[in-house]
């Protein structure tokens, strides 16, 4: 039986971008921006980093392929450099593989950073085309986009748990305008506006059911961690935090060619909240973590990922929701940052950018105290890449 | 006894009302008689429509059986690349067969007949599919644009179990420079309608008629039902008289309900009348254009045997009026519009690709677990049971004839889209299997958790740098 990797590898530095559209900003531009952030938090110099792992989605509108626009970017002077892109999880693959580097003492220190620059490609919303689906997924997938998918999980929710399009929107608003309360007091959220319910509610349709506010932006941003092994972290600083766990599961198919899933959760969100509290040894989610950074694509997405990770029990999301359960101030907050809702999803940043802001709670360093959570002590990061039909999920626990 | 063993149509959803054309472009001095045209919807073309009036002819009728398929139509999307091989593929029809297109004029349709009927007497091919469709493109403001309609219709020509032995036919043929197309031109020219009404229209129908009728020793009135085209809907009522026939013997033209269909239009009119045809009668049909072809049939006792086709009647009924004159040159691509910098990506086809998965692409064949017997579309080598997983005990398994209901749905603003919203969603079949499709001829208000819908196949892209027309099935709500 595996041991897996809970307090075997430590975060002592870490960096983030402003998030936003950037105009002024190429890709590279983001990765030094972030690297510097890093290593100066980390307290090293690039001849201490032994090895790198790189994400980015969406090579073809920034970097190219491969991990040499990091290594050439950031001048590494020819050490291990590995590119990772696995859909929305891509920043957290790349985390992953730093700390599968470190745990397995290939190397003492390593470096993951992850950027996206969406903001090159002339429209809103993600790039699209049939390059992400396959050579036959795209001779046969409807014209999918990202609020469409999801749309079709909020439709289904909607009627599994017997909402009116109108009760299930007014709960959606509510996960979206705490997201912009929160993000308000960021200043390095792309969106730091507050947001009232009613201007949600009655903001134009994107993909029925899912109006403008329930999706997240689209941001230029990178973010960037240093990871070392556990017995060597204090070295580096008093308060490295450590990794508890890091899981990902990934759709089998049943979901999108078999008839028994219930489209109104995410199956792999909930296998992979188990593999993770195993590693962690976590028996009670909702009542042990303290507060997490999930994957708000959507205002849908993070209503039932609180399912999906056992923090709501099934179908009841409503009341937590309601109750103010995930609120800045209340038992459980989540996105404390302000979520993908207003920093925008980077696809190659955010998994990195939501452990940056878990990184920053638990070291009680969050830019504002009026953001600063009281002791937290176990931060949890998730994100979905791909469609609630055929996706990636990863989870990442971290903690003191 | 040769003849025709089933029958089936299409018509699309949308009508257009000449009122509409007439208010956008009657500036042009277009007056349009009273009516409307069957306008086809944005994915559709002639192939498409061929398609659909070839599921509804087939019926339950094994696919297998059939093994020759022959496409009259004048509104082909390919020049090189046969159409009807497309059509057979989409209709899942077996490999070893003979496909052909007729093309080049719309008595395309009846020659195309006329040919099943000859092959089947020459005994190479024993149940041939006729389809007939035409989908034409007409100058906006010209008078074609309110007096043609899309359409399709589809026959099953055999030697047995036939619901109307074919009886003879009569053929005239003239280089008539009525109408002309050269090729690579997107739109028709036309010569004086009074010219093709006097000299080709009221001539041909006449002589082809009058020769069959002497031909075969028969007297018009013996004909329960006479069916030729409208071009001219008052000349059409004048050669009936001319021909001594009484009104209750004309087949309805469809002229002011579909428009005239070009190939599809004759064919058209002769599964009308078998809907409606006793034992015993005979019906007589006679297409225009370079000609005539005029066919007769006598109806038997198996024309009770035929239920459960939409034809001609269910899908007159079945209908939604296209409001927006603007948006049917958007769906013809007559005006340029914007689609935003997302409708402007490059689609390009994979053509080894597409042959590779042409089953699964163009037919929606699946496969279906020996072990486990669950369906699972597309085509899977290892099951998706997650208690099966059998690998490679897969058979083909064909979802394009099965009913499904709408597992859940969104209609997208993002998506580039002519018609927006794009609405598309999960359908889950009857009998097993579970995919997302786009959704056709529906309005989002319609749509509903739950809902029946069946599959049509529609043309999903044309992409003019490559030249590709492609393809593929959506879901739609159960039309009529």
């Amino acid at each position: 039986m595996a041991e897996g990797i809970k307090d075997k590898v430590a975060i002592i530095g870490m960096g983030c971008t402003k998030f936003g559209e950037l105009w002024d900003k190429s890709a590279d531009d983001l990765m030094v921006d972030a690297y510097q952030e890093c290593v100066e938090d980390a307290g090293i110099e690039k001849k201490d980093i032994n090895a790198a792992w790189f994400g980015v989605h969406f090579e073809e509108q920034s970097v190219g392929k491969g991990a040499t626009s990091m290594a050439l970017a950031l001048k590494l002077p020819f050490i291990p450099v590995t590119r990772t892109e696995n859909f929305c999880a891509t920043a957290t693959e790349a985390f992953r593989g730093a700390c599968y580097g470190v745990a397995s003492g290939a190397y003492d220190i390593a470096l993951a950073l992850g950027v996206e620059k969406l903001k090159d490609t002339g429209y809103g919303g993600l790039p699209g085309g049939p390059g992400l689906m396959g050579t036959k997924s795209a001779l046969i997938m409807p014209k999918l986009t990202a609020p469409g998918a999801f749309a079709m999980m909020a439709t289904r929710y909607f009627s599994v748990y017997g909402l009116t399009p109108e009760e299930g929107k007014k709960m959606l608003a509510k996960v979206s305008a705490k997201s912009h309360y929160n993000g308000a007091r960021n200043p390095k959220a792309h969106l730091q506006r507050e947001v009232t319910e009613e201007q949600i509610l009655n903001a134009p349709i994107i993909a029925w059911p899912l109006g403008l506010f329930d999706c997240c932006g689209v941001s230029d941003g990178a973010a960037a961690a240093i990871v070392t092994r556990a017995d060597m972290a204090k070295n580096f600083r008093p308060d490295p935090i450590y990794v508890k766990s890091l899981q990902i599961a990934l759709s089998s198919g049943e979901e999108l060619m078999y008839t028994k899933w219930d489209g109104a959760h995410v199956e792999t969100g909930y296998r992979a909240g188990i593999l993770a509290y195993k590693e962690a040894g976590i028996k009670n989610p909702r009542e042990e973590v303290s507060m997490a950074e999930v994957h708000d694509c959507f205002s849908i997405t993070e209503a039932v990922t609180m399912e999906d990770l056992q923090f709501s029990p099934r179908g009841k999301v409503k009341e937590d929701i309601e109750a103010g359960r995930f609120n800045l101030d209340g038992p459980q907050p989540i996105q404390p940052d302000g979520g993908l809702k207003c920093f925008g999803h980077p696809i190659g940043a955010s998994g990195l950018r939501m452990l940056y802001e878990m990184y920053k709670q638990l070291q009680g360093k969050a830019q504002l105290p009026e953001r600063q959570l009281k002791n937290p002590k176990l931060g949890l990061t998730h994100n979905m890449g791909g469609f609630p039909a055929m996706n990636i999920i990863s989870v990442a626990i971290v903690g003191l | 006894m040769v003849g025709i063993k089933s029958y089936g149509a299409y018509i699309p959803r949308y009508r257009m009302n000449h009122n509409t054309i007439f208010t956008a472009v009657g500036f042009l001095g277009t007056f349009p008689p009273a009516g409307e045209n069957a306008v086809a919807n944005h994915d559709e073309d002639a192939l498409s429509m061929a398609v659909a009036a070839g599921i509804d002819c087939l019926g339950d009728m094994k696919r297998e059986m059939v093994d020759c398929l022959y496409l009259a139509t004048t509104s082909q999307p390919y020049m090189v690349r046969q159409n009807s091989a497309l059509v057979a593929t989409a209709l899942d029809l077996p490999s070893n067969m003979r496909t052909a297109d007729f093309i080049g004029s719309i008595k395309s349709g009846t020659t195309a007949l006329l040919s099943a009927f000859d092959t089947v007497k020459g005994e190479t091919s024993s149940n041939i599919l006729v389809c007939a469709s035409d989908c034409r493109l007409s100058k906006p403001g010209s008078p074609q644009e309110s007096l043609y309609g899309d359409g399709a219709a589809a026959l099953v020509v055999g030697s047995d179990d036939v619901i109307a032995t074919f009886e003879g036919s009569y053929s005239v043929s003239y280089d008539f420079p009525d109408r002309w197309r050269a090729s690579g031109e997107k739109f028709e020219h036309a010569w004086e309608d009074r010219f093709i009404r006097d000299s080709g229209y009221r001539q041909f129908i006449m002589e082809v008629i009058s020769g069959l009728l002497k031909r075969y020793n028969l007297n018009i009135k013996d004909f329960a039902k006479i069916a030729y085209p409208a071009v001219y809907a008052r000349e059409h009522g004048a050669i009936a008289r001319r021909l001594g026939a009484d009104p209750g013997q004309l087949q309805d033209t469809l002229i002011s309900t579909v428009g005239e269909t070009g190939s599809a239009s004759p064919i058209m009119m002769l599964v009308a009348a078998l809907e409606d045809a006793k034992p015993g009668d005979k019906i007589l049909v006679a297409s225009f254009g370079n000609g005539s072809d005029a066919l007769f049939f006598q109806v038997t006792e198996k024309i009770k045997n035929i239920t459960g086709r939409r034809a001609v009647k269910k899908h007159l009924n079945s209908k939604k009026e296209l409001t927006s004159y603007e948006k049917y040159l958007a769906f013809r691509n007559l005006a340029p519009m914007d689609l935003g910098m997302r409708g402007e990506m490059n689609i390009r086809t994979p053509m080894s690709a597409l042959f590779r998965e042409r089953k699964v692409v163009l037919a929606l064949c699946g496969s279906k677990c020996k072990k486990c017997g669950t369906p699972q579309y597309p085509y899977q080598r290892v099951c998706v049971n997650p208690d099966c997983g059998a690998i490679d005990q897969m058979e083909d398994y064909r979802f394009s004839d099965k009913k499904g209901t709408v597992f859940t749905y969104t209609g997208d603003n993002l998506a580039a889209s002519i018609d927006p919203p794009s609405i598309y969603g999960f359908v889950d079949f009857d009998g097993g299997g579970r995919f997302w499709f786009d959704f056709a001829d529906c309005d989002l208000d319609a749509v509903k958790v739950g809902m029946p819908v069946e599959m049509t196949f529609r043309r999903r892209y044309v992409d003019e740098a490559s030249g590709v027309h492609g393809y593929s099935w959506k879901a739609m709500p159960i039309r009529a």
